[in-house]
């Protein structure tokens, strides 16, 4: 690593906490005599100092201290969302059920929403989400097509706007100041789905499996169109025809209705998900940085020590040897 | 790479199973979508759809069985989830409808109102605020409400509070949406006064 190479040219810097803090979140750097320094102490005589391994060791043990309070801040988190997480996914089944499930319709106008998380050091759920993204933007690109993206959350956003700024039609950040409830999604459902033409919504996420496992998922929805045109040509949801439908005037304004509640309900269980993937997420990455920490000031330790008791003997060395120069 | 190492385990893992909620020992995916991800993008394993995680329903059965499965769901809590019950009376915005095992498969709109099951001789009522209620051919009640609350929760003189003051908003209001949002407030009010009372 090209700091570890700085560290080792100019022996007496201190790596600031930034760099150093870097290093052992990526993995382990090997800290040996690149850390030794010699100073000239009293009377000329020379000593090797220990300075700088124990400021790295101060700063390395904060940086550990840092990481697991972090876990636990993210642990108590966890717990509290996955309660919600857990109840709310009850609220897509039914629709799915009804509707089915179609991930490979071809429609003429897709809109993908990725919802990703506004904070970082949470591992890689977010890099994940937005490579499925442009997975999909991929998938659904060809004559006569065209693909949108909603942007959930400040790291997608940040990943997105750098090579497809011009197919971002909305952006929505800190959707997690408040804890999240029903109504405040809901609100913003019907704000995505009145200012954004679509016939497929898809919405990608990472579903919370476990602590340590987080499924990238996708949930489509199809406009009240196509719904229509899927169910009388007999595709997937040709069943739905079959269906008596009470209440409204019409029943395209049912399905209307029917699909904005789906989407909302979707997007409900979907951004729950992704939150509690998010603090599981950051439990692991903060868990193994501290690990890493740890390791690294154990190999900090032994170099110490090993300083520490090397100085002692060249100073013994220097006055055995200055004795015997006097009397032999 | 140690970091992903805990990642890869539970993974290979997750066949075995594991007892969490929704997610099926062999997930099933939709193989079209599958084919078609891995054609234009054959790095990435393609993402998990809904339908693998959700148990699958029964099939239609050619007799009409002798009781309805109701999965009443909030964005919240899984009010009711696969529950044996003899008759379930909903909210339609067409008005109260019963639903019996063998009904015709509906898809039904409610307004706010009471739900009721019927399950021997013990009826359970909800006051449910709005949703969609779909009735499957296969006699699965799926109903989604927005809020649901036991009658017996709710509070006599807060209700009669709310009505006098929506009823006096909407004489008030002024833009469209406010005598939306005060026909809307009548409406939720007066069939909580009705729940009450009748």
């Amino acid at each position: 690593m090209a700091m570890a190479a700085a560290l080792r040219r100019e022996g007496r810097r201190f790596a600031p906490l930034v760099s150093s803090s870097s290093s052992i979140l990526n993995s382990g750097v090997t800290a040996r005599s690149s850390l030794l320094s010699e100073e000239l102490g009293p009377q000329g005589a020379r000593s090797i100092s220990t300075q700088i391994v124990r400021n790295r060791m101060k700063s390395v043990k904060n940086i550990q201290k840092i990481t697991k309070a972090m876990k636990m801040v993210a642990a108590s988190k966890l717990r509290a969302i996955q309660v919600r997480a857990e109840n709310s996914r009850g609220l897509w089944q039914p629709f799915t059920a009804l509707l089915g499930d179609t991930p490979s319709i071809g429609v003429k106008k897709n809109v993908i929403v990725t919802i990703s998380s506004d904070k970082g050091l949470c591992g890689g759920i977010n890099s994940t989400s937005v490579k499925i993204s442009k997975g999909f933007y991929k998938l659904n690109s060809g004559p006569d097509k065209e693909t949108k993206y909603v942007i959930l959350g400040e790291k997608a956003k940040a990943q997105l706007v750098r090579d497809s700024k011009k197919h971002i039609e909305m952006c929505i950040t800190e959707l997690q100041k408040n804890p999240l409830n029903y109504t405040q999604v809901s609100v913003l459902a019907d704000d995505i789905l009145k200012n954004v033409e679509y016939d497929a919504l898809r919405i990608v996420f990472n579903k919370f499996h476990s602590v340590v496992s987080f499924l990238p998922t996708v949930a489509t929805i199809l406009s009240p169109e196509v719904v229509e045109r899927e169910s009388e040509s007999g595709g997937k949801l040709g069943d739905l025809d079959s269906y008596e439908v009470e209440g409204g005037e019409t029943k395209a304004e049912v399905l209307q209705n029917l699909t904005e509640f789906q989407f909302s309900c979707v997007m409900f269980n979907a951004v729950l998900e992704n939150a509690c993937s998010e603090q599981g997420a950051r439990m692991s990455a903060m868990d193994s940085s501290s690990r890493n920490a740890g390791e690294m000031l154990d190999r900090l330790t032994l170099t110490y020590n090993r300083t520490r008791q090397a100085s002692i003997t060249t100073e013994l060395i220097e006055i055995i040897s200055g004795a015997s120069a006097l009397t032999g | 790479m140690f970091r992903q190492a805990p990642r890869l385990l539970a993974r290979s893992m997750m066949a075995r199973s594991r007892p969490f909620s929704d997610v099926p020992a062999q997930p099933a995916s939709d193989s079209a979508f599958v084919e078609a991800w891995k054609k234009v993008i054959p790095n990435i394993d393609p993402p998990q759809t809904p339908l693998s995680f959700m148990k699958p329903r029964p099939t239609t059965p050619s007799s009409i069985p002798s009781k309805i499965t109701v999965n009443f769901v909030l964005p919240y809590q899984s009010e009711l989830s696969a529950k044996e019950v003899d008759m379930v009376i909903i909210p339609a915005t067409t008005g109260q409808m019963g639903v019996l095992p063998g009904h015709v498969a509906t898809i039904a709109e409610l307004k706010p109102g009471i739900m009721s099951v019927h399950e021997g001789s013990e009826v359970t009522k909800y006051f449910v605020s709005s949703g969609f209620a779909f009735i499957h051919a296969n006699s699965v009640a799926d109903v989604v409400a927005v809020e649901a609350v036991p009658v017996d929760h709710i509070d006599p003189s807060l209700v009669q509070k709310g009505l006098a003051e929506f009823t006096q908003k909407l004489s008030s209001a002024s833009t469209d949406l406010e005598k939306a949002e005060a026909q809307i407030g009548v409406d939720v009010h007066s069939a909580l006064n009705s729940a009450l009372t009748g």
